[in-house]
């Protein structure tokens, strides 16, 4: 018995995906028991479109994270919420403006990203208070920008990217998460980047020794992941219609927790996107399967935190001190 | 000379935040009147305590390596766990026995997250922010809705002097007194081995886990106390109140020169980081910005701020 135990925590900690999938399968079934629907074509396809948005953010804080050096953006919510401010101001509802729209949002989190990437590869500020400071930068920007008010408006283009199906019944947003995804696997297995970015995150003074320019690496990452963050906040933008200021709060941690159940550690150098890719899908299908039981909210919460440690006991522990 | 003072900065932790505090004081004290006025101070130290007690119970983890992102949720339970143990029992006996119990639960969300993080070597940030969705939630049992209050009998001690001297001023007193015992123990150099080389410590004999368990419950006792602090002013029950504490303390814990890989800075540092930012608010508040302007110049100082800190703190070598 506790041989099976044994051999099923080493299968987990070689295959951490596989917990979170079944986790998910498990929760798609009984939620269907529970509320017939729960699982049915239309659902899914409605869970996964909220589930690429955490996705497509997660994507650079994965990227911040393999880069190692206790790497972490706590300041995507914010620029996700400034990006989604400038895209709504830009295009106000006009189909035609929602191309320029784009490129303000991603112009925005690549620059706030490059910023961050200054302040922690070359001013060498820890990653966690680097980004905690922008992000207070930001959100009291945002105070003077918005004076407490909504504004801007997705164009109706948008909103269909993101609400209605587009190609087998999948919206636009799923085909865009589905090419990332392949997109950042081949760049993390196959580019150059993305040798670089793995020596960085595992051992940045050997990288430094073997000729990787350590501190570009860094600080293109940290764009990259104001990049994603930037079109995190446009599509946001797309699903709820018009910027809530408050309403991208709820992306910064679930964007860490998403890519350490994936598998990456949070020691740098060692993970995938195609795990975080399924850690933001469990997450998102435990936040509705906790919905659907019958629970009050403080239940649902409590029972959230859980799951998440029991999860993270599963596996994703660090190295024994010998 | 201006080597030697630079070098000496660099040596200790500690004076850069000092120095941060007296161009704050100063600049505090001509924007707001009456500034050294012994009412005005107390008030002042009065609002700073809280961060200042959470401040340094998340430097005792950062010392140790370590971080605790649950503390907002933990002040948040405590409060709301004190506000209706109080009420259930009734009378001064409520007070006492709400006092203990949310003691008791801050102790035991420490140990929990010192369990997690040292006995099953999960990972300090996304372990704490599980443990705080938790406490958060449980908070919400304990009192869904912001009501409740303690008897007066507990607020009109808070806000009294004994022989003289104002209640505040001897909570803070007592606090630097237990900091400056805690920093000659063993323990506190065990802890100092244990943030900067976690393996060394090991090899050395020390009781890693032991010490690590230890650190967690000391912040967990300290986010309780805070919440005393804070009912002391306030009085009533939320269950949302503590969100704010949790950054708030770890840039406070920045801010007085302690390194966040482990094992470099001085505990002190984290009041004098919990003051800075109280200084930084008051000095936004009284400088006539107008009110939407606050939060942004609020964001640069603290940046700025950190950034200067984390270039005079940085670990030597």
């Amino acid at each position: 018995m506790s041989d099976l135990a044994a051999r099923t925590r080493a299968l987990l900690a070689d295959n951490p995906v596989l917990a979170i999938v079944i986790g998910t399968l498990v929760m798609l079934a009984a939620g269907e028991a529970i509320s017939p629907g729960f699982a049915s074509v239309r659902q899914i396809a409605g869970q996964l479109t909220v589930a690429a948005i955490l996705g497509i953010v997660a994507a650079g804080q994965g990227l911040v994270i393999l880069s190692g050096r206790e790497g972490i953006d706590l300041s995507v919510a914010s620029v996700m919420s400034l990006a989604a401010l400038t895209a709504g101001n830009v295009m106000g509802g006009d189909n035609a403006l929602t191309l320029p729209a784009l490129g303000a949002a991603l112009a925005i989190g690549v620059g706030v990203g490059l910023f961050n990437g200054f302040g922690v590869a070359v001013m060498r500020i820890p990653p966690l208070v680097m980004t905690l400071g922008t992000a207070g930068v930001i959100t009291g920007l945002l105070v003077v920008l918005t004076q407490g008010q909504t504004s801007g408006a997705a164009s109706p283009l948008l909103q269909g990217f993101i609400q209605k199906p587009f190609l087998l019944g999948l919206p636009g947003i799923l085909w865009v998460w589905l090419a990332l995804i392949l997109g950042i696997h081949l760049m993390l297995t196959s580019t150059r980047f993305g040798f670089n970015l793995y020596a960085v995150g595992s051992n940045d003074l050997a990288a430094e020794l073997s000729g990787v320019r350590v501190r570009w690496t860094r600080i293109l990452t940290y764009g990259l992941s104001g990049l994603f963050s930037g079109f995190g906040g446009f599509c946001l933008l797309g699903y709820t219609g018009t910027v809530f200021v408050g309403a991208s709060e709820q992306y910064i941690l679930p964007s860490v927790i998403a890519v350490v159940i994936g598998g990456t550690s949070l020691a740098g150098g060692k993970g995938s996107y195609n795990g975080t890719a399924v850690g933001a899908v469990f997450l998102t299908v435990l936040t509705a399967f906790l919905t659907t039981i019958n629970f009050d909210a403080a239940t649902r919460q409590v029972l959230y935190g859980l799951v998440l440690i029991g999860f993270m006991t599963a596996y994703g522990r660090e190295a024994k001190a010998r | 000379m201006t080597g030697t003072m630079v070098a000496g900065l660099r040596r200790n932790p500690i004076s850069l935040a000092v120095a941060l505090l007296v161009v704050l004081i100063v600049a505090n004290a001509l924007l707001q009147k009456n500034f050294f006025k012994p009412g005005i101070m107390l008030s002042n130290l009065t609002t700073f305590l809280p961060l200042m007690m959470i401040a340094v119970g998340q430097a005792f983890v950062v010392k140790g390596g370590s971080i605790d992102l649950s503390l907002g949720a933990v002040v948040s339970l405590v409060n709301v766990v004190v506000v209706v143990m109080a009420e259930r029992v009734g009378g001064t006996t409520g007070i006492f026995a709400g006092m203990a119990a949310g003691l008791a639960a801050g102790l035991v969300c420490g140990l929990v997250n010192g369990v997690l993080i040292a006995v099953f070597r999960l990972q300090a940030i996304v372990t704490t922010f599980a443990t705080s969705i938790v406490i958060g939630g449980l908070a919400l049992k304990v009192l869904p809705q912001a009501g409740g209050a303690l008897p007066p009998a507990y607020y009109v001690t808070y806000g009294a002097s004994v022989l003289g001297v104002p209640f505040v001023l001897i909570v803070l007193g007592v606090l630097v007194g237990c900091i400056a015992w805690v920093a000659r123990t063993a323990f506190h150099s065990h802890l100092t081995a244990v943030g900067a080389n976690r393996q060394g410590a090991y090899q050395t004999g020390l009781a890693v886990a032991r010490i690590r368990i230890v650190s967690h419950a000391i912040a967990g006792g300290m986010a309780a106390v805070a919440a005393l602090c804070i009912l002391g002013v306030t009085g009533a029950g939320d269950p949302l109140m503590g969100q704010a504490f949790t950054l708030g303390s770890v840039s406070a814990v920045v801010l007085g020169g302690i390194a966040l890989s482990g094992g470099w800075g001085h505990v002190m540092g984290a009041v004098l980081g919990g003051a800075i930012l109280g200084f930084i608010n008051n000095i936004i508040f009284f400088a006539n910005i107008p009110y939407q302007f606050q939060s942004i110049v609020q964001g640069v100082i603290i940046l700025l701020a950190l950034a200067a800190g984390i270039f005079v703190s940085r670990k030597p070598g």
